[in-house]
């Protein structure tokens, strides 16, 4: 039992000789895809991993892994943003041998993630969120992202044709770029079945603030919002709000159906199975890990939730044909003429972004129809 | 015992008393060592409960904590970084502890001097390193120190339930942090997580030369030191202590109650903002949600434990430290929840408030019973 939990130098010698000569043996002999030594991949959340949202989308990522032969995965729940992260890492390394760590949570990235990319440089890590640049960052860091707009405007276009007190809801955590696309895709969804739709939104300020979460539902539906949707780490309490109060929800992150399967309309999810699936992959074939990795819906890292019960004929014709046209490429949202909330011109006829568009990324207005304001 | 005990042939450190002089020094002091020690011990052996039930090994589980938390230097050093901002978030509880204050919002004083902190860092950019340095250890225990303060005005001017109000300020500084991260302060870079521009590398705080620990440790264990003479050792300390047994009686004394108050929750601040600026300076290089961590909810644990006592808060930052470090493991090999640190750390600390009541309730502790053997046992 003593030497279970700390690899000493000589068997870690040993452990590698082992591995080379099992490697020989295998290229000698190729036994399929399997491991020569035994691998450890490493997952860290900063929330729980059943919090029907944000950590669960990466737990269920991490989880399609635990199949792969030869392949240990191991995690970490409620690691905060803090020396805990640099540590868990540090841990995950020293004391189970992990060769590639995927710190999930956007603030972990400067300075932790980074400062363990300088410390073990023959360790390989990719943060979920996209910052990761060649001319500043170590080339064993990296970055995966989706484009989850698409999926809110997927919700847009169920929730347009769901609504019939034209007003929809949006609780939000805080005013940034990524949840700002998010916010005016889902309106604009909606637009595209009736202009004349509208979305109240209300921040909370927090990334996991559930008696907020629950008021700003509340206050959503007491204003005559009928459709409620969110973008905080875990949407659960939004959704058992709103669908106890009578709206019909779509979700965000994962899959929050179970929680209302009456009302829950459909749901942008992460599909972190494919992303993770990939660079193991990669790491079997002993290829480099990309540094920089992207996708969306048409890429399979992003799905929606199935089509709920109350999701009517046409709104499901439209739904299905609007995802057909995205998974074509080239869809944009965000296209002119369009103006902000405030009356800026934000896109000019015959001006498009798409999904991968740059300017997207410095999102700070909120479109026309959207009730709410970004400061 | 038996009445036989004299003072011939015995070491002659307690002088010509001897043995009896020797168990009165430690009856006198074992007290509060054997009851926390015991606390603790029963707090484990209730959750040893818990995890048998759910059909896990308790031996596996105390080992797995021993492992990640102190069985070797990686684990030790992991165990003592997470015990640095829990030393200084601990005194922002005991010192006002002193003067009878429960004082449970240390979590603000931390945000709002590490937003101070790296406000002033970013303003000075382009002094010398040591000056910013300074001035940042300053700025977060002023903002502390202010914040706290004004727990204990209002406590001693205007009768505000400082327990109350401290929580609820706490959410008010965090919410304030948030006001000026997102905005005067704001980074234009930080799009998706908002922070305060980024300290240049000069005025961070590095790592105590061969540990990989930052010496925030070192502030807080002096800060401790410190906190200790203060309270033992001066009048000042002297005059909380009583105007914490008894206000009305200290103030019939004629002490400064108000200022003292004042002076002590601002002094208790002072550290908790020091610890914001410590977390802006070695760990995160600028002020942003993460400073918002719970270390100001741990060190009220911790201060528990350590029945307020500066010296005791060491080990017991250590000890919590440690706990918290093995968590990662006992959720890695055992496949339990996280939660199971914090229902660890529940438990101890539901049972160490549990035991207060047994202090002065054991014959053994009595120094009488060990210098006086001529009693009666049942006089003791």
């Amino acid at each position: 039992m003593t030497d279970r939990f700390m690899l000493s130098r000589r068997q870690l010698l040993k452990t590698s000789a082992a591995g080379a000569a099992l490697g020989l043996a295998s290229a000698a002999f190729p036994i399929g895809k399997a491991f020569a030594a035994a691998t450890t991949v490493g997952f860290i959340y900063v929330g729980p991993k059943d919090d029907y949202g944000y950590n669960q989308a990466h737990a269920e990522g991490a989880a399609a892994l635990k199949s792969i032969e030869g392949l240990t995965v191991v995690e970490e729940e409620n690691v905060p943003e803090t020396v805990d992260v640099q540590k868990t890492m540090e841990s995950m390394i020293n004391l189970d041998g992990a060769s590639l760590i995927f710190p999930t949570s956007f603030g972990y990235f400067d300075p932790h993630m980074l400062a363990m990319c300088k410390k073990f440089p023959d360790v390989q890590f990719r943060h979920c969120g996209g910052m990761w640049d060649k001319a500043k960052h170590p080339m064993n860091a990296g970055s995966y992202f989706g484009y989850i707009g698409m999926g809110q405007y997927l919700n847009g276009v169920v929730a347009g044709h769901t609504s019939k007190t034209k007003k929809l809801g949006f609780v939000a955590a805080k005013p940034i770029p990524q949840v700002l696309l998010n916010i005016n895709s889902f309106l604009l969804g909606a637009r595209s079945v009736d202009p004349s739709i509208t979305c109240q939104v209300i921040f909370t300020g927090e990334w996991s603030l559930a008696v907020k979460e629950a008021e700003a539902t509340n206050a959503l539906v007491d204003q005559g919002a009928d459709v409620i949707t969110s973008h905080v780490d875990s949407p659960k309490v939004v959704v058992e709000t709103a669908a106890g109060r009578g709206a019909f929800v779509c979700g965000y992150h994962a899959n929050q159906s179970p929680l209302a399967p009456e009302k829950y309309l459909t749901g942008a999810e992460w599909n972190w199975a494919k992303v993770y699936k990939m660079f193991v992959a990669d790491l079997v074939a002993g290829t480099p890990l990309p540094n920089f990795t992207r996708g969306g819906l048409a890429d399979g890292f992003v799905k929606m939730s199935p089509l709920g019960p109350a999701v009517g004929e046409p709104a499901r014709k439209q739904f299905d044909a609007t995802l057909a046209e995205m998974m074509k490429g080239g869809f944009a949202v965000i296209k002119g003429p369009l103006k902000s909330n405030k009356g800026a011109v934000v896109a000019t006829a015959g001006q498009a972004f798409p999904e991968a568009a740059i300017e997207l990324e410095s999102m700070d207005y909120l479109v026309e129809g959207v009730v709410g304001s970004t400061a | 015992m038996t009445d036989t005990v004299t003072g011939a042939g015995m070491p002659a450190l307690f002088g010509a008393r001897g043995y009896p002089a020797a168990l009165e020094w430690m009856a006198r002091r074992a007290e509060t060592f054997v009851i926390p020690l015991a606390a603790l011990i029963v707090g484990m052996a209730l959750l040893s409960l818990f995890i048998a039930l759910v059909g896990k090994s308790p031996v596996l589980l105390y080992e797995t904590m021993w492992r990640g938390g102190f069985g070797s230097w990686f684990s030790i050093q992991n165990s003592l970084s997470r015990a640095a901002p829990l030393l200084l978030a601990a005194l922002c509880v005991a010192l006002p502890a002193r003067l009878g204050l429960v004082v449970i919002g240390g979590e603000g004083a931390i945000v709002l001097g590490g937003v101070a902190a790296a406000a002033i860092g970013v303003a000075l950019s382009g002094a010398p390193s040591f000056i910013v340095i300074l001035a940042m250890g300053v700025a977060g225990m002023a903002a502390g120190g202010i914040w706290i303060g004004a727990v204990g005005a209002l406590r001693h001017y205007r009768a505000v339930n400082e327990t109350i109000s401290s929580l609820l300020m706490a959410y008010i500084a965090i919410a304030l942090m948030n006001q000026l991260v997102e905005g005067p302060l704001r980074d234009p870079a930080s799009l998706n997580k908002p922070s305060t521009q980024p300290l240049a590398d000069i005025y961070r705080i590095g790592n105590i030369p061969g540990m990989d620990v930052h010496w925030g440790l070192i502030v807080g264990v002096v800060a401790c030191l410190l906190s200790w003479v203060l309270i033992e050792k001066t009048r000042w300390g002297f005059a909380a202590r009583i105007a914490g047994g008894n206000v009305r009686a200290a103030q019939v004394q004629g002490l400064a109650v108000g200022p003292l108050i004042v002076g002590f929750t601002a002094l208790a601040g002072g550290f908790a903002g020091l610890a914001g600026m410590l977390e802006v300076a070695a760990v995160q290089g600028s002020a942003n949600a993460s400073l918002a961590a719970g270390y100001g909810y741990t060190g009220i644990l911790v201060a528990f434990l350590a029945r307020h006592n500066p010296l005791a808060i060491v080990p017991v930052a250590i000890l919590l430290g440690g706990i918290d470090a093995s968590g990662g493991l006992i959720q890695r090999r055992m496949d339990l929840p996280d939660a199971t640190v914090l229902v660890l750390q529940g438990m101890i600390f539901i049972v160490i408030l549990f035991s207060e009541t047994f202090y002065g309730r054991f014959k053994a502790f009595n120094p009488d019973l060990w210098t006086r053997p001529d009693l009666p046992r049942g006089a003791a």
